[in-house]
């Protein structure tokens, strides 16, 4: 599915070429004139050496012309090349600027399916290394190739004009190179395959026991890693010298065929001259022609790879940007305005996978202000109903309302931003804790961020820091623990303060103690608000209005706690399993 | 760079010098060819000697097999030697990251090791390579072809002595204007990398706050940023290869020149002219190369910092040479006598004055707020870190006068982070003791409640994948628990060990926990007071003291931290 046929790739890559047409015709124009210029310097430097052919017989008066028009040609040839890189640098890095960003907002508007059901890696060096290699191996390597091709052609052209016999022999036994080239490449690459297979065990070898080093060492398992890894290493030594050496074969063994080549000119040539009807000056031509001529043979057996390399990667970073995007919001879409956080969910059925029924039959009234508990056994559904609320995914049948309006005719950013989410699965993103507060709120004021800092409990940590609020943190935290990293988050959605709010474990890795606390400071700052509060320790949402039990996908029970342990059903079986000691 | 070759090229002395070797005679053999094409031109055409042209291109095709012997000689001597040394210092890389205590990996970050093991040395590796192939043979062929130059015609050397040097300084200079550009140039990519790696690890937080068009403008600014410096840098390098065509050809037409006047006075001959004119080209290519050489070994001289940059830093946490004293029978199995400790780069202690012990078949719970420092403490017990001041004893013997192996093989720690390896159950189950059967395994499966759903799956041949994927979080984590137990522990430290459980499943593995390791030390830290409660003893710690120490029932009653945590979760439990 990934792999589609190099045509499929190239149209709608051409598309991305296209507002730097101009710059790539001009380029080409260029590659002609300097191949043109290049290829016709050496015509005159043989001219000039006609010109010198004995002591005292030399034309200098000849010479001197010869010399300017050479100082033109080499002047045109030089400007050309220059103006033909620079119009190909700026097509190149313009349209491989184009493409990133396009491929970003693709991934800024694609369904969160696709990032539950994507390595990370994987997206990432779509739009990074591959694209990267498409501007190294596609917009260069066609330049290179449409230059080859010109400087062959244009070789054939000028020897053919010098001497057809000569001409004959370079072009027969040129191909040579190329045919060794070949079956060098075609045999390397099993070397290299095993190569980078080996490579890459030996990179999860170290990912997992360096990435986990820390584990490795509470075990004293640092001698066993080193043999398990002495021994990848090894294999991978010896799959490295193979692949190595056989791939550096290409330009000796090229570079042996030219010398061949080089002298099959020189007899063909000395003979000529011999026998008449061909001069020194030619033969000098056609020597730097023999070794001009090969050359670009030589770059396109390489630039044919990395083309095919470079089409790969394309075909790969298309389909991240044909991927099918969330449906647009509807031309009619409503933007919530004033949500007053009343919900209701109606018959909503939802799942994943169409074999695997997951949410059946839902319903819910929540009326505004109320604390709203979601608990139930790992699995049952909880954070899929979260997923259903913020429309990170969409119904499959049923209907969910906010403020009585359907959710699925509202904008999706206003549905969104009605809510505060903490997850327990903290992210903070590279920058100070400044900003990872402001991040809900761009706006904020220092103050406004401390306030929120303050509620959260975590303005004592953050002041012990090295730089305060503007600390850096990188994206995994550093060196914050879990517990201060949402707290952080906390912070984050105190400081926008939305109608509602969802707490989907927002509070795992904090204590009791200052989990009490922010939860005080929540019940105040969420008076008339709605909020969602998903938890594993049933202690922390007693207190909730309504306790909603799910199981396997539906809603088994629902009430306050004491309606529900007088009930003596699922959740008051759950309730007291925590505290059989 | 250099450094690093010498140090681990030493095993491969010959091939390293064997392969520039190689490409010192393919590069003699390369420079004879123009004079033996100028002797055809001279001496069999001018004598339309059919004979010696024949005999002359006899030796042009030897000299090409010649060549191409020494070249693949070359190329195989410096494979091997690249190589070799690769392997070499990925091994000895290994084993210094390894040695690395919890501090050097703290500072350094797991992330970058790994890249310093895997990018860097590949990069290195093959940079040698290049080195010991390449670098040899421009030098070569430039001094070469001057001397060969000089063979022909003194005068017209001064052409070749003149531009060689303004040659090699063009080149040099785009080389050090781009090189800067080319490094900015990946940091810029770099950063659109981490943008992009951040908008998926935080897609639901970012469209949570509609954040998604700031972010498009982050990245694209980002991308506009890369285009303009991958532009600019073109845009320099743009002007090397037209610069140097035009100087070599310069030079050329000064031959020609020089020549014409040269061959008139008889003091050089056509063909003559026509190999200088050749040997002026054959510089030209070597320069190129070596620059474009140049640009590649910068990224290996990077690399090679940055490998140094960790072989040189040495782990703090090392075996004594003192020998261990006599461990005593009587003394407690951990003690720990007025310990501080602070982290390398905070500004206040993260411990002060920590003074407890704990005998053997105790059960000691640690319960404190969110950062208090109790992960600390048990850090401390099998030296992930070494204490700033005072003392830590196992068995009555200082830990820093034990065997760092020893010391942790009587250790079983359950860490907060529940890490398992690629391979089976039972190869992550034998993590703690290698020596354990299945029974032994089974055992600690049972008591981790663990055992249901690894039966449920193929039993100990279940497949971990890597970070063990393919189990749930509570999973993982009652599996790290399991290999904790795995060889009855003398001291076994769980932190947080049930974060991911649900209340019923927690309170069964409590219960087991406490019925299988009698005789052993037992610390369990928390934030749940429901599972420490029943410890024989509780550590009260808040901010990096000590708040209390005693029963529940005593430190309800003398500790105000203790009390206020209990009655947070009294509250919501309604124990």
């Amino acid at each position: 599915m990934e792999n589609k046929g190099s045509s499929s790739v190239l149209k709608p890559l051409l598309s991305y070429m296209r507002p730097y047409a101009g710059l790539i015709i001009a380029a080409l124009a260029m590659a002609v004139i300097n191949a043109a210029a290049v290829l016709y310097a050496p015509v005159i430097t043989g001219k000039a050496i006609d010109l010198m052919t004995d002591m005292g017989r030399v034309e200098l008066d000849g010479i001197a012309p010869l010399l300017v028009y050479f100082a033109i040609a080499v002047a045109a040839a030089a400007l050309s090349q220059y103006i033909m890189n620079l119009c190909l640098n700026k097509a190149a890095y313009g349209a491989v600027r184009d493409l990133r960003c396009a491929a970003f907002e693709k991934l800024s508007r694609l369904e969160l399916k696709y990032y539950d059901t994507h390595a990370k890696g994987d997206v990432l060096s779509r739009i990074i290394s591959d694209i990267e290699q498409i501007s190294d191996g596609l917009i260069m390597g066609f330049a290179q190739l449409f230059t080859g091709i010109v400087t062959i052609v244009g070789t054939i052209g000028f020897m053919l004009s010098i001497s057809v016999k000569i001409t004959v022999a370079v072009v027969v036994l040129t191909p040579l190179s190329l045919f060794a080239a070949k079956y060098i490449a075609a045999n390397t690459f099993k070397y290299f395959k095993t190569q980078t297979a080996v490579r890459g065990e030996l990179t999860a070898y170290v990912e997992e026991m360096t990435g986990n080093l820390k584990t490795v060492k509470a075990f004293s398992r640092e001698r066993e890693s080193e043999r398990a890894f002495e021994e990848i290493n090894s294999k991978f030594g010896s799959a490295s010298v193979s692949a190595i050496f056989f791939s550096s074969l290409t330009n000796p063994v090229t570079r042996f065929i030219n010398g061949l080549v080089y002298a099959a000119v020189g007899v063909f040539g000395a003979f000529s001259v011999i026998n008449g009807g061909f001069s020194v000056g030619e033969l000098s031509c056609f020597l730097t022609y023999a070794n001009q001529y090969t050359k670009p043979f030589n770059e396109i057996s390489g630039v044919v790879t990395e083309l095919q390399g470079a089409l790969a990667c394309a075909s790969r970073v298309l389909a991240l940007i044909e991927e099918p995007p969330e449906p647009p919001d509807s031309d009619d879409a409503v933007t919530l305005e004033s949500v007053n956080g009343e919900l209701s969910a109606r018959n909503v059925y939802f799942s994943y996978d169409p074999d695997k029924p997951l949410i059946e039959d839902l319903n819910i009234e929540v009326k505004s202000g109320q604390r709203i508990a979601i608990v139930g056994p790992t699995g049952c559904g909880k954070t899929t109903f979260i997923n259903l609320l913020m429309r990170f995914y969409e119904v499959n049948s049923g209907e969910i309302r906010l403020s009585g309006v359907p959710v699925s005719r509202c904008t999706r950013d206003s549905v969104r931003s009605s809510y505060g989410m903490v997850l327990q699965d903290t992210w903070l993103k590279s920058g100070t804790i400044r900003e990872n507060i402001a991040y809900s709120k761009p706006d904020a004021s220092l103050e406004e961020i401390k306030a929120a800092a303050a509620a959260a409990h975590c303005d004592g940590f953050i002041r012990r820091l090295e730089n305060g609020y503007d600390t850096f943190i990188t994206e995994d935290g550093g060196t914050l623990s879990a517990g201060q990293k949402q707290l952080l988050c906390i912070a984050r959605a105190m400081l926008s303060l939305p109608p509602m709010l969802i707490l989907d474990e927002a509070t795992s890795s904090i204590d009791t103690r200052t989990e009490l606390l922010i939860q005080r400071t929540f019940g105040e700052i969420m008076k008339g608000r709605t909020s969602f509060v998903i938890a594993h320790r049933l202690g922390t949402v007693r207190n909730a209005d309504r306790i909603i039990v799910m199981n396997a996908g539906r809603i088994v029970e629902q009430g306050t706690h004491e309606e529900l342990m007088e009930k003596k059903g699922f959740y008051s079986r759950l309730y007291n399993s925590q505290f059989e000691e | 760079m250099i450094k690093l070759m010498k140090e681990y090229l030493k095993g491969y002395r010959l091939e390293a010098f064997c392969a520039p070797l190689g490409k010192l005679f393919e590069a003699i053999f390369e420079l004879i060819v123009p004079s033996v094409m100028a002797s055809i031109i001279d001496v069999g055409i001018k004598n339309a000697d059919n004979g010696y042209v024949m005999k002359m291109c006899l030796v042009l095709v030897i000299l090409g097999v010649l060549g191409l012997a020494s070249s693949l000689t070359a190329q195989y001597f410096a494979a091997k030697a690249a190589v070799g040394m690769g392997t070499q210092l990925r091994t000895k890389l290994f084993a210094h990251i390894n040695s690395f205590s919890y501090a050097e990996i703290d500072r350094l970050g797991a992330n970058t090791l790994v890249t310093r093991m895997t990018v860097d040395i590949n990069t290195v590796q093959s940079g040698v390579n290049m080195i010991l192939r390449l670098f040899m043979r421009s030098p070569f062929i430039v001094i070469g072809a001057v001397a060969a130059a000089m063979f022909i015609s003194m005068k017209l050397t001064i052409i070749f002595l003149l531009f060689t040097p303004i040659m090699g300084i063009a080149i040099y200079l785009c080389t050090k204007y781009t090189l800067p550009l080319y490094k900015e140039l990946q940091k810029k990519l770099d950063k659109t990398s981490l943008i992009t790696g951040e908008n998926i690890s935080g897609v639901r937080i970012i469209r949570a706050f509609s954040r998604t068009g700031d972010e498009r403008r982050r990245f694209e600014a980002a991308a506009d940023e890369l285009c303009e410096i991958q532009t600019h840098a073109g845009r320099v390098s743009a002007v090397m290869s037209p610069l140097t065509y035009v100087l070599v050809n310069i030079a050329i037409a000064l031959i020609i020149w020089q020549g014409g006047i040269s061959v008139n006075a008889g003091t050089l001959t056509q063909g003559e002219v026509v190999a200088l004119i050749n040997l002026m080209t054959q510089i030209l290519l070597s320069l190129i190369r070596l620059a474009e050489l140049v640009m590649n070994l910068t990224k290996t001289h990077t690399s090679s910092l940055r490998i140094l940059e960790i072989l040189d830093t040495k782990p703090n946490v090392t075996d004594s040479a003192a020998k261990d004293a006599m461990e005593s029978i009587d003394s407690p199995a951990v003690e720990f006598k007025n310990v501080s400790f602070g982290y390398s780069n905070a500004e206040r202690c993260a411990l002060e004055n920590i003074s407890f012990s704990i005998k053997r078949g105790e059960t000691v719970g640690m319960i404190g707020g969110t950062g208090c420092g109790k992960t600390t403490i048990v850090n401390l017990i099998p030296r992930f870190y070494d204490v700033s001041e005072g003392q830590i004893l196992v068995n009555g013997v200082d830990v820093r006068r034990q065997p760092i192996e020893r010391l942790r093989r009587s250790i079983g720690i359950v860490p907060q982070k529940a890490v398992l390896f690629k391979g089976t159950v039972r190869d992550n189950m034998k993590w703690r003791d290698k020596n354990a059967d299945d029974e032994e395994i089974l055992d600690a499966l049972d008591t981790a409640q663990a055992l249901d759903f690894v039966n449920e799956k193929q039993g100990l041949d279940t497949a971990v994948g890597q970070d063990g994927k393919n189990f749930s979080g509570g999973q993982r984590q009652r599996l790290t628990i399991a290999r904790a137990l795995v060889g009855k522990p003398e001291i076994l430290i769980l932190d947080d060990p049930s974060s991911a459980l649900d209340p019923a499943t927690d309170a069964r593995l409590r219960r087991a926990i406490a019925e299988k390791t009698r005789g052993s030390a037992v610390i369990i830290v928390s934030q749940r007071i429901s599972s420490i409660r029943n410890a024989d003893k509780i550590i009260a710690v808040d901010d990096g003291r000590i708040a209390g120490i005693g029963t529940h029932s005593q430190l309800l009653e003398s500790c105000g931290v203790y009390k206020q945590i209990c009655d947070s979760q009294l509250r919501e439990e309604g124990v």
